[in-house]
């Protein structure tokens, strides 16, 4: 029953099979930067940054039809140009970082809804706004796996520079020339893990497994090692979750995925032990100290 | 004595307003400054200039071959996010910078150079405790004791004591203190005339021009205090081009 229920769809179907691989991957990716996303206060950003690869996959579409790779470049170079344009202004010009994402995300975000609307309805394309998880071939899921390896790897030589970035950006500044290095690679790392998301769930919910996961070890988790671990952790229980319910009920398998990371969410913020609504309103032991 | 320090024709600011106006001193290696004057004369923006983040106007800093790595800088309203879950240890370790990078490691022999400089500034026993859970003179505290491990030739201080009770001070001036008799160049923008005349041998009074400059007891005068107060409500009054100015 429980073999059934849990592991038989994995067990009997290949395309089941590289759904789970894929999404883990992208799990493994995404998650980590998600949580630095997140304690910058920049979780938004993500979102944005999603839309504003759309029109870089759809031209890639144009071009060579629905072609890993073109998609690929496209998305990379249009999730780049809005990241370095905006990180770009707001650095110069008096215009604020977040004014000035809005402004290049909402240009992009219009030049892909035109590109997309002048092939007309396609159902390939609808594909590619709400990712292909159940038919992902070798070359996609050898594209997601390579990503989010590097993904970790820049992640973690990066590691104590975006920690300082992030909670005192002054004093990075100060002692070094990483501080601007830092910040654009790590919007490119966004930029990356989005692509990579887009392939398996889409380019809007590709953000959610970034973002939710985060989100929700933010209450179970304080140090930063915590807060990745059970973030990744959750990501790969949702997209787990989120397939078998999208195979048992038919349901379409992006939006199961992240659901379930949405329900862990809400739990999380219930029940987390780490500022959680339940955890606030009780009386906690403390140190005498 | 050597120059540390020296300003030439200086103009700093925003825009085109200068926050400070043609300033020229110089400040002796291994002097203990206070730098002094009423709100908006700019000496914050002066530190700001001596750090390189803010480029001048009109003239030029001189640091005698000081680069950013010589220079540590305490700013008054300091960028850190304090909900960031990093620990005080971990935040005072990053005063090795210079040393460990990006990738190094934090030796042992390094570690005990952290505990030191935390135990310096009394925090033994805080080391795991996130930031986030530090009074903000605790947070004072820790932020000297990663200045300690920066263990720089220039130490420029912001208002350092804004908000801190009498014995946090206390303890932060001995460390002042300890940097002067180290031969660093110690410059702190302060407030309380008090601390400057007990502490501070050195005394740089600023309304956006030099006012004064020199030994403590012949700058914090009532005169240079009033003719500072007139300068600075002159800065008040309708801009225009300086006729000083070259270009």
């Amino acid at each position: 029953m429980i073999w059934e229920l849990l592991f038989a769809p994995f067990a009997d179907f290949g395309f089941m099979r590289r759904a789970l691989l894929g999404c883990i991957a992208v799990s493994v990716g995404a998650t980590p930067v998600g949580v630095f996303l997140m304690l910058r206060h920049m979780s938004l950003t993500g979102d944005a940054m999603a839309h504003a690869i759309l029109p870089g996959a759809a031209i890639g579409y144009l071009i060579s039809g629905l072609s890993l790779g073109a998609m690929t470049v496209g998305g990379l170079i249009a999730g780049m140009v809005v990241a370095l344009g905006s990180g770009y202004v707001a650095r110069v010009t008096a215009l604020r970082e977040d004014a000035s994402l809005a402004a290049f995300y909402l240009i992009s975000l219009a030049l892909g809804v035109l590109i997309v609307s002048t092939r007309g309805s396609n159902v390939d394309l609808m594909h590619v706004l709400f990712g292909t998880v159940l038919a992902l071939d070798d070359a996609a899921l050898i594209l997601l796996c390579s990503f989010a390896s590097l993904s970790v790897i820049v992640l973690a030589v990066l590691f104590r520079p975006l920690v300082l970035e992030c909670a005192d950006p002054q004093f990075l500044r100060s002692v070094s020339k990483l501080s601007a290095v830092t910040h654009f690679t790590f919007l490119g790392v966004v930029v990356m893990n989005l692509v990579a998301g887009f392939h398996a769930l889409g380019t809007l919910m590709a953000v959610g497994i970034m973002i939710l996961p985060a989100a929700a070890a933010r209450f179970w988790a304080a140090g930063i090692g915590g807060l990745i671990a059970g973030a990744a952790a959750i990501a790969v229980i949702s997209s787990m979750v989120g397939l078998l319910l999208s195979f048992h009920y038919s349901l379409p398998s992006g939006p199961a995925i992240i659901l379930v990371a949405g329900i862990i969410y809400a739990v999380s913020l219930i029940f987390g032990s780490v500022g959680g609504l339940i955890a606030r309103t009780r009386p906690r032991r403390h140190f005498e100290t | 004595m050597t120059t540390a320090v020296a300003f030439r024709n200086l103009t700093l600011g925003y825009d085109q307003h200068p926050a400070v106006h043609h300033l020229e001193t110089e400040i002796d290696q291994g002097s203990l400054t206070a730098i002094v004057g009423p709100n908006g004369a700019g000496k914050s923006t002066l530190l700001k200039g001596v750090t390189g983040v803010l480029a001048p106007l009109e003239g030029r800093i001189e640091t005698s071959g000081l680069g950013y790595e010589d220079i540590a800088y305490l700013p008054q309203q300091s960028e850190i996010d304090r909900s960031f879950p990093i620990s005080v240890i971990d935040l005072v370790a990053m005063g090795l910078w210079q040393e460990i990078g990006a990738l190094g490691q934090l030796g042992r022999a390094k570690r005990s150079r952290v505990d030191a400089a935390i135990a310096a500034v009394g925090l033994t026993g805080f080391e795991r405790r996130p930031i986030a859970s530090l009074s903000g003179g605790q947070m004072q505290r820790a932020l000297f004791a990663r200045l300690l491990l920066q263990d720089t030739k220039l130490v420029l201080l912001d208002e350092p004591f804004t908000a801190i009770d009498a014995q946090t001070m206390a303890d932060l001036i001995d460390l002042i203190h300890q940097w002067h008799g180290e031969g660093r160049t110690v410059l702190a923008v302060l407030h309380d005339q008090d601390t400057v005349k007990a502490h501070f041998p050195q005394t740089l009074m600023l309304a956006r021009e030099l006012v004064a400059h020199g030994p403590t007891d012949r700058v914090l005068t009532s005169e240079n205090q009033y003719r500072a107060r007139q300068m600075c409500e002159a800065c008040a009054s309708i801009p225009h081009v300086c006729g000083k100015s070259v270009a």
